[in-house]
């Protein structure tokens, strides 16, 4: 019923002895995800809660507990290494959640993601996680506002796309899997990565994607969707009644030189046949006009 | 066109718009400033002097050799030599052919209110000049890195055309434009540096002028954590040289903490004061121009909280992520930000818990409510974790709220508020 995690996914915390990665660890732990390891350097052999093994490296966090999936919690100036780390530990799924890492750090990273040898997906940073709901909550969303169901939902913002999770939750509609790709203007898995995803899965019956000004990602996914998918797919984009040349928050959320409007890509979106949410409070809706479940 | 790998570009110009006016998230420095950086790695400058007062002009210009001096504003934003001044006088750059020309233009500049097409209406109150010494050009070239967000590294952007707007040369005329993606691993390459050199059409000691300014350049932008680095015009003169004659650099804010000696070129007058003072609290600020504050938790949630203010008629004042990790302090000096601005008629709460815990959002509001003495309608919305004790912390501390449920019902009830208010 999913992309990506599952209930057999077993999942290291980098950054586990942290205020927020403790935090969000004992969360995911109580959601029922299966934490096998923490890593940080220096508290390797300490236990987590009684339960986590400590590590003091991933690639000694992989041998010893199996981990395929890692969670960074890492503050900004070290969180780019972190990935690199789990990268050479040929971890193949990494999630960052760290907000404000260096732009050149990210650069640096997004190379790395690149090339041939490398068989990690990313997914962030500055990003909420993703869920596979009642099977695995690897991030910081709230657990209960989802519900298992054959909705995808990917989105760059977070609490924007709990906002849509909990109207599709109250109107009955479960989700598949729900990914927030994060508001960095460089980052690992894209829009159009997740939609394909959620294209070839046959637990995930439609589509709801959240995007924002800035760049060309939901452009880009548009006509993906245009050409390539079946599947009833609905959009919103964040950001029509921002002021050009502001970022808003995000550090890839701004419009510069006419580029990246919320105008084009809403245009773009109305031009593949997806359905269109009129506001924030109408996402949900937009895909049920178009999909009865 | 290609970029460096062979690969045909179809969208050059998506590069030359990363010259945000004043961004939260970007720290940009005076062109006297980033001037002094350039010497630090070799770029070859004019001899100048910044001065805030007319005493200093006059001792930057016994500094200067004699002859004809250039006067320049220094103020965050473009077209300051097109621009015009408050009290009519124009040009935020002025040649002057003498000391007191030199002397008249200054006077007539500092502490004036310079209007440009990117500062708005509003201008930038010229606090700093910086007076160079003229030089006779004999071509002016167009020389930029910047970040790029598509290719994940540096890019090198110049052209034979400089001087101009180079938005306005990449629209009308790309095959003017040389485009070259540097690895971020492997760094700028001797080839790439000869690419560049040779579309610029440079030759002999001018070609290897200009192949080590790049290369400085380059060596700045990557060691400073810039995110554009632009030199326009770059020029070469009569006599041969090739020099740097402005300089524009913006820098990542995400880095600076590597960087305590760029944090001192922050020029605080070149800021909001509201938005300095939420940077204070790690918020996230920008002023707009309606009358409907909103504080919300998340960039993407609180611009969709912006849109629906304006779908159901209202006009947002401001942009304001309240972040991840909010404390009660932080919720209590957004909500104080807020208040300050005098065109606010109403506020809009809107809080979906992740990281962020509705009773934490909820104590902060009410401590805020308490603090400054609340007179415009609040419409709280909460939805999260904790939600049930937010809502009764909001409920019980007698504080005059109006709860709402859906964001939808939220928009409608600040905006029929505020215009009951009104």
């Amino acid at each position: 019923m999913s992309i990506l995690v599952n209930k057999d996914t077993r999942v290291v915390v980098q950054g586990i002895t942290g205020k927020a990665g403790a935090f969000h660890a004992l969360q995911c732990l109580e959601y029922g995800t299966q934490i096998v390891a923490g890593v940080t350097p220096g508290k390797g052999g300490q236990t987590f809660e009684g339960k986590v093994p400590v590590f003091n490296t991933v690639v000694d966090a992989v041998k010893e507990t199996g981990a395929n999936v890692s969670v960074i919690f890492v503050p900004p100036g070290f969180a780019g290494d972190s990935i690199l780390e789990a990268i050479d530990a040929a971890i193949p799924l990494v999630i960052c959640i760290t907000e404000g890492i260096p732009v050149r750090d990210m650069a640096e990273v997004k190379r790395r993601l690149d090339n041939k040898d490398c068989r990690t997906r990313l997914i962030g940073p500055n990003c909420p996680g993703i869920i596979t709901p009642g099977e695995c909550k690897i991030g910081i969303m709230p657990g209960y506002i989802h519900k298992p169901g054959r909705v995808g939902v990917v989105s760059r913002s977070g609490t924007l796309t709990y906002e849509a999770v909990w109207q599709l939750t109250e109107r009955g509609h479960g989700q598949s899997t729900c990914i927030g790709i994060g508001g960095d203007p460089i980052n690992g898995t894209s829009q159009l990565d997740a939609v394909r995803m959620f294209n070839e899965d046959p637990d995930t019956d439609a589509i709801i994607m959240i995007g924002e000004i800035g760049g060309n990602a939901e452009e880009l996914a548009a006509a993906y969707v245009k050409e390539h998918v079946k599947k009833p797919v609905a959009g919103f984009i964040a950001g029509a009644s921002a002021p050009p040349g502001r970022r808003m928050g995000h550090a890839g959320a701004i419009v510069s030189g006419g580029k990246g409007t919320a105008e084009a890509k809403i245009a773009a979106i109305e031009e593949a046949g997806i359905s269109m949410a009129a506001n924030p409070s109408d996402i949900a809706d937009a895909l049920l006009r178009i999909y009865k479940g | 066109m290609v970029d460096s790998s062979g690969k045909p570009l179809d969208a050059p110009e998506l590069l030359f718009h990363k010259k945000p006016s004043n961004p939260p998230i970007d720290m940009n420095i005076h062109e006297y400033q980033a001037k002094a950086l350039f010497s630090e790695y070799g770029i070859p400058v004019s001899a100048g002097y910044p001065a805030t007062s007319l005493e200093e002009v006059d001792a930057a210009l016994k500094q200067l050799p004699e002859g004809a001096v250039v006067v320049k504003s220094q103020i965050h934003a473009g077209g300051r030599g097109k621009g015009t001044f408050k009290d009519g006088f124009k040009g935020g750059v002025k040649l002057a052919k003498t000391a007191d020309e030199a002397r008249e233009y200054a006077k007539a500049m500092l502490d004036n209110t310079l209007v440009t097409h990117q500062t708005g209406p509003e201008g930038r109150k010229v606090q700093t000049l910086y007076l160079t010494e003229a030089c006779s050009i004999a071509h002016e070239y167009y020389l930029a890195v910047v970040l790029d967000r598509e290719t994940a590294g540096a890019v090198i952007i110049a052209s034979r055309e400089g001087g101009v707007d180079i938005e306005t040369v990449a629209e009308e005329s790309p095959e003017k434009i040389v485009r070259v993606v540097v690895s971020p691993a492997l760094g700028l390459r001797p080839h790439q540096v000869r690419q560049v050199a040779f579309a610029l059409g440079f030759e002999g000691a001018a070609f290897k002028s200009f192949s080590r300014l790049l290369q400085g350049l380059y060596q700045m932008f990557w060691d400073k954590h810039a995110m554009l680095a632009e030199i326009n015009p770059l020029i070469t003169t009569e006599e041969g040289d090739v020099l740097a004659l402005d300089a524009k650099v913006g820098f990542d804010d995400n880095a600076m903490f590597l960087h305590p000696e760029l944090q001192v070129l922050r020029d605080l007058n070149e800021e909001d004061p509201k938005e300095i003072e939420a940077s204070k609290y790690n918020l996230s600020y920008i002023a707009l121009d309606g009358n409907i504050a909103c504080l919300v938790n998340g960039a993407g949630l609180a611009m969709a909280t912006m849109d629906i203010i304006k779908d159901f008629g209202g006009e947002p004042a401001n942009f304001l992520d309240v972040g991840g990790g909010a404390t009660e302090e932080q919720v209590t000096a957004a909500f104080q930000i807020i208040l300050t601005d005098p065109k606010v008629k109403g506020i809009l709460v809107n809080i979906f818990g992740g990281i962020m815990q509705c009773d934490i959002i909820a104590r902060g509001v009410i401590n805020a409510a308490r603090n400054v003495q609340l007179s415009v309608p609040l419409v709280v919305r909460l939805e999260g974790t904790n939600v049930k004790e937010g809502k009764r912390i909001l409920e019980e501390s007698g504080v005059s709220l109006i709860a709402a449920d859906s964001l939808a019902d939220a928009a409608k009830k600040i905006v029929d508020a505020v215009k009951a208010a009104s």
